[in-house]
């Protein structure tokens, strides 16, 4: 590990104002596995967790979960699980509960992929050293992305609660030098493209307080995938809200983990769902649009169908609760 | 970067390379004052002797390491000592005092819930957590809590007996 000096932020304003070059530290749990293995290297480390950023609240407008809330908090939050059971169930489905104790909303928002090439310093990548190359394209690339990809980066992003907070047109609220702001979740994810080193729209300093997810009332459900049945990043994940009227699907939103480079939104499938009647059955030409536009590498071919088949099972599962 | 270096803000933080750290460990009071890169696992095996937490994999991965942190299982070894600044740090040697702790550990040998016991006293902790959940009762749902605590000796189906005796009558 790369030697750092550590600094303990008691306020907002002390958190925005570290140096550049700067890494914040929340639960750690990506931050300290990552500077072990030498991939990231800052030359201060920041502790955050004194700072008055836990609270959850629910108010007419939807909930309000402070960046510095456990996974745990907000998935055992009174509020969240009554208002909220897609966001409860993709936080139960992600790590394990040490890890969920541990782990705040604001770093789980912020955890890097999970590519093995990634977090291997030995090993070629743009994303972790820009020009560097991309091992993956012709490398083990089993658990990499089929959407959303570049010719520099394949790598997924590997979270599950993103991919709920997508469906759910969270935003973040963003502190910086200059004051706060607020930014849709999907404005804040960037696609690889030719700069995979640029993952999100923070600026040098910039801190998430918050995150925002309004109210939306349907059945919901988040399906995930994964090589193990617990304690496993998804191979493919789908989180679904489907709010239904009169025996026909209203409205549709979808969004799905583990096969794109940022958690990635379906309006295609949405659209498609839009209408239907939400009886059992009948949906596979709706999930079959999932896949529209994906590219297979030489060994992730079997996530095609696999994400067609469980934005199927999701949509399934929600209009089963 | 030297140590005592300051960032100017409204109110100065310092930082160094250096951090002085004080927590409570099995309920005694400990200052530290150490590199900043040392976790609380390698502080506890290796500056304080307390070798209960074991290291596996060193990357969260395995939850050899686990203790509790304020009351909630934590990974020893992804956490910063310097980030445990006033904590309240248990491991499972603070189990021993603890009459339900020594129940439970009555029901890992009755059940033969290990083999080599590597992976014990991080199963002992989350197993310990795992004893107040109401929404514990059926295996599966043990099983599926117990999931960050591997067991390359597999000995799962008498850690999970285990734990159900111990939260009380099933499972014997
Ligand atoms: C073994 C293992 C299994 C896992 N499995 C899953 C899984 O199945 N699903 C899943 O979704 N996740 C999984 N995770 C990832 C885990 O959820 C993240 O590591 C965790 O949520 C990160 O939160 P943290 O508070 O520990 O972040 P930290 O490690 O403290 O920080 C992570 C990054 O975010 C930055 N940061 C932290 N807080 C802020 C803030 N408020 N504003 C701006 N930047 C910030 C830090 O500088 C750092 O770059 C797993 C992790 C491990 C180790
Ligand atoms: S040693 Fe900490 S999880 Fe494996
Ligand atoms: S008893 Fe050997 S690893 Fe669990």
């Amino acid at each position: 590990m790369r030697e750092f000096a550590f600094a303990r932020a008691a306020t907002v304003d002390d958190a925005v104002a570290a140096p550049d070059g700067a890494m914040f530290l929340a639960g750690g749990t990506t931050l300290v596995d990552l500077m072990k293995l030498g991939v990231l290297r800052p030359r201060v480390v920041m502790d955050i967790n004194a700072l008055p950023l836990r609270e959850i609240t629910l108010d007419e407008a939807g909930l309000t979960v402070g960046a510095g809330a456990r996974m745990s908090d907000l998935a055992t939050h009174p509020d969240a699980v009554r208002a909220f059971p897609l966001v409860v169930q993709a936080l139960l489905a992600g790590a394990s509960q040490q890890i969920r104790n541990m782990a705040s909303i604001g770093g789980n928002l912020m955890q890097r992929t999970r590519c093995g090439y990634y977090r291997d310093p030995g090993s070629a990548c743009n994303r972790r050293d820009p020009g560097g190359g991309c091992a993956a394209l012709d490398g083990a690339n089993r658990t990499h992305a089929v959407l959303g990809t570049s010719p520099s980066c394949v790598a997924t992003h590997p979270g599950d609660l993103a991919v709920a907070l997508t469906a759910l047109d969270a935003t973040v609220r963003i502190a910086g030098r200059g004051g706060e702001r607020d930014l849709p979740l999907a404005a804040f994810y960037r696609v690889p493209g030719g700069t995979p080193h640029i993952e999100n729209a923070l600026g040098p300093g910039e801190l998430i307080t918050a995150v925002h997810v309004p109210f939306a009332d349907g059945h919901s459900a988040y399906v995930k995938v994964r090589d193990r049945a617990s304690y496993e990043f998804a191979l493919a994940s789908a989180a679904v809200l489907l709010r239904v009227r009169e025996g026909v699907i209203a409205a549709a939103r979808v969004a799905v983990g583990g096969v794109a480079t940022v958690p990635w939104r379906l309006p295609a499938v949405e659209a498609a769902l839009t209408g239907l009647p939400a009886t059992p059955g009948g949906f596979d030409g709706a999930a079959a649009r999932a896949a529209e536009g994906a590219r297979a590498l030489a060994h992730n071919g079997y996530k095609i169908p696999l994400l067609r088949n469980t934005v199927l099972r999701a949509v399934e599962e929600a209009l089963a609760r | 970067m030297s140590d005592g270096a300051t960032v100017s803000t409204g109110t100065t933080v310092s930082m160094g390379t250096t951090v002085s750290t004080r927590l409570r460990v099995d309920g005694e009071p400990v200052e530290l004052s150490v590199d900043a890169r040392v976790t609380l696992l390698d502080a506890l095996r290796d500056l304080l002797g307390v070798t209960g937490p074991k290291k596996g994999c060193d990357h969260g991965q395995c939850g050899a390491c686990t203790v509790r942190v304020e009351g909630r299982t934590a990974l020893s070894c992804l956490t910063l000592l310097a980030a445990a600044e006033g904590a309240d740090v248990e491991t499972v040697h603070a189990l021993a005092a603890d009459p339900r702790g020594a129940r439970l550990r009555e029901a890992f040998v009755a059940h033969d819930a290990f083999q080599c016991g590597f992976c014990t006293p991080g199963q002992l902790m989350s197993a310990f957590a795992a004893l107040d959940r109401p929404d514990l009762e059926d295996p599966a749902a043990i099983r599926e809590f117990m999931s960050g605590n591997l067991c390359r000796c597999g000995a799962y189906p008498n850690i999970v007996a285990a734990i159900r005796q111990a939260r009380g009558g099933h499972g014997a």
